[in-house]
């Protein structure tokens, strides 16, 4: 929401909805000028102004809303793991799916982490891909501690369909250092032959990072990708390491909890280009 | 003094020993192993990667033959004794679990950072619905003091946990910390407890033994102490002790000092010791597995591993954060090359380095 008050592009926020009257949320919609309804989805179904609604409830309500959405005709952007829709990653696969009226957002250490995987595999094939998110303990909700398993397997499956890697692996870990550490990510690859070019790959990254700075400011790489050897079911390989560091704009949510601002941010840079896409503007941004 | 009664022993040479063996176990190492525990009366042994079930990783070190063959050649083995797996939820899943209770596992030991109980929910869910027995893990347990494990415990317990352990994952405690986490656990909770010590400040004995005073139900330990760090409470060792306070439960005092002698010791890669590297684990309250990892990274970025621990020490890292010790290696690089004036700080990271 606050995404889109500070920066609306070519959307308008015309309703904010929920299910308690009483929410904080509710409260400070209305507190902005923000039409708001607390009839759940039937307010934004009653209203055929709305055409993207970006839904970030729980997989279970989500797999209700899909379905209602569709027949009103309106593109549903999934923040919960009830991935209805195919997955996007904006800079990575989004323009073969602006004809779609569900996508999903994975999780947000796959939308941390799967464009790294993108940028090595679009140089080499990528054998084996894993990731680790560690996120600060106070900014992983209910939602996640209680489903931490599909967090995982969500994650470890984007690393393929979407990274490209042809065996993914997801591991997060939540740390309760006080004060909060910003979300990091760890993410190795394997390359499926020992035969690249290494200052390629370090150029796909820098790139990528750049295209994903351009809707998350706080995305950036610690280091240049590191060059490690290491033992591995494949014999003695080199693995690519790249440590990723993630904080948030703090347009609501306080800075450390990147890993909250990448999925907002990734859902507003979705809405963004369906909603060109739908005005009939040509992408600003090769998807 | 309160009546003591003798606590249960599980060995997990072939989980927390797995560290030290770099998850490169045999079949023929566990088949071994398991026979000779399984003899000497141990009720319980446990044979999971290090990390957990699906631990075999790059952030952790693939294992060499997998766990899940490893269980079952367990299961194979053990006439009277109960094989246990552990589980970390974030790097194992109910996936894996399922696959382990199929290879013949009874106990399944669920780890999460002390603070983090609520993430075990789902796991000992499963765990219970399939009829197994279940252990809590509360890990880095020197992070946080007795009320606040207690209260953790609780919610283990309330998860369906048929006992909670202190794990004093880092070596860290001081027998006084172990009584008053052990005593919060038994008054806060109707089920078992449990103590997990490690060896880095040398007083993983005396530990275990503070732990048992306090009415402890449940202890861990090693042959020969194979562990993370400087390794665990040797089982041999806690054998004699008990057998010495006449608190014995039932184990093979000489077929375990046989054990340890004849059959770990000639396939260690080392003896894990308070050296001076798993003292600074202890001393600075960090993971025992950094241990091998730390000294890795140290080796190829020419650093002391001592620098690296105590620095994620101050940065409160938490179990199962490998990844961050390249973090800090570089960190520290880039420091002291901004100390000599020598401009790029992305540089170290692209200097080729040989292989370990």
């Amino acid at each position: 929401m606050y995404k889109l008050l500070r920066n609306p592009g070519h959307m308008e926020l015309a309703m904010f909805a929920g299910i308690d009257p009483q929410s904080e949320g509710i409260a400070r919609a209305k507190k902005l000028g923000i039409p708001t309804s607390y009839e759940g989805i039937k307010g934004i179904l009653d209203d055929p102004d709305i055409r993207i609604v970006f839904d970030a409830t729980s997989a279970k309500a989500h797999v209700r809303h899909a379905k209602m959405l569709r027949e009103a005709g309106k593109i549903a952007i999934d923040l919960t793991p009830a991935a209805r829709g195919p997955y996007v990653v904006p800079p990575v696969n989004l323009g073969a799916h602006l004809d779609k009226d569900n996508v999903n957002l994975i999780t947000c250490g796959g939308q941390a982490t799967i464009p790294l995987v993108y940028a090595v595999s679009r140089v080499v094939p990528v054998r084996y891909a894993e990731i680790v998110s560690t996120v600060a303990s106070r900014s992983a909700g209910p939602g996640t501690r209680q489903n931490i398993d599909e967090f995982t397997f969500t994650t470890a499956h984007g690393l393929e369909a979407i990274g490209g890697a042809e065996h993914g692996k997801a591991i997060i870990i939540l740390n309760p250092a006080e004060p909060p550490i910003i979300m990091r990510n760890t993410v190795y690859v394997i390359p499926a032959t020992e035969e690249y070019d290494e200052a390629a790959i370090v150029a796909s990254v820098d790139q990528m990072v750049a295209e994903v700075q351009q809707y998350v400011p706080g995305y950036r790489l610690k280091d240049a990708p590191v060059f490690d050897r290491r033992r591995t079911p494949w014999g003695e390989r080199t693995v690519i390491a790249m440590l990723l560091e993630v904080e948030g704009a703090g347009d609501f949510l306080p800075p450390y909890s990147g890993n909250l601002d990448i999925m907002t941010a990734a859902a507003w840079r979705v809405g963004e280009l369906f909603a060109q896409h739908l005005l009939g503007i040509r992408q600003e941004v090769a998807a | 003094m309160k009546a003591l009664k003798p606590p249960r022993v599980t060995d997990t040479t072939l989980r927390d020993g797995s560290h030290a063996m770099r998850h490169q176990f045999t079949r023929e190492q566990v088949r071994a192993i398991v026979s000779a525990l399984d003899e000497a009366g141990v009720p319980v042994i446990e044979v999971t990667h290090g990390d957990g079930l699906g631990g075999s990783s790059i952030q952790y070190g693939f294992s060499g033959t997998s766990e899940l063959d490893l269980i079952e050649e367990a299961a194979k083995a053990a006439k009277r004794a109960k094989i246990a797996a552990l589980l970390l939820p974030g790097i194992g899943t109910r996936k894996e679990l399922a696959a382990a209770i199929e290879r013949g596992i009874k106990v399944v030991r669920i780890a999460t950072q002390c603070t983090e109980a609520d993430i075990s929910e789902q796991h000992f869910g499963m765990a219970k619905e399939l009829g197994l027995e279940t252990v809590g893990f509360l890990m880095m347990a020197h992070m946080r003091p007795p009320e606040f494990l207690a209260e953790q415990a609780a919610l283990m317990e309330s998860y369906g946990a048929d006992c909670v352990y202190i794990v004093d994952s880092a070596g860290a405690m001081l027998p006084d910390d172990v009584r008053r986490r052990v005593a919060a656990l038994k008054e806060r909770l109707s089920i078992q407890v449990g103590f997990h010590a490690h060896n880095n400040l040398g007083l993983a004995i005396g530990n275990t033994l503070a732990a048992i005073e306090e009415g402890a139900d449940q202890v861990d330990g090693c042959l020969r102490g194979l562990g993370a760090g400087a390794g665990n409470a040797p089982t041999e060792l806690i054998a004699a002790v008990l057998d010495k306070m006449g608190l014995n439960p039932g184990l093979d005092v000489f077929k375990l000092m046989d054990a340890a002698e004849y059959i770990v010791a000639p396939i260690m890669p080392y003896q894990p010791i308070p050296d001076r590297d798993a003292i600074t684990i202890g001393y600075a309250g960090v993971y025992s597995t950094f241990l091998l990892h730390a000294r890795h990274i140290a080796a190829e970025f020419g650093l002391d591993p001592r620098e690296i621990l105590v620095e994620l020490g101050r940065r409160q890292a938490v179990a199962g954060q490998e990844d961050w010790i390249l973090d800090v290696a570089l960190d520290i690089v880039r420091a002291k090359r901004a100390a000599e004036g020598a401009g790029d700080a992305r540089e170290p990271a692209a200097v080729e380095r040989p292989a370990d």
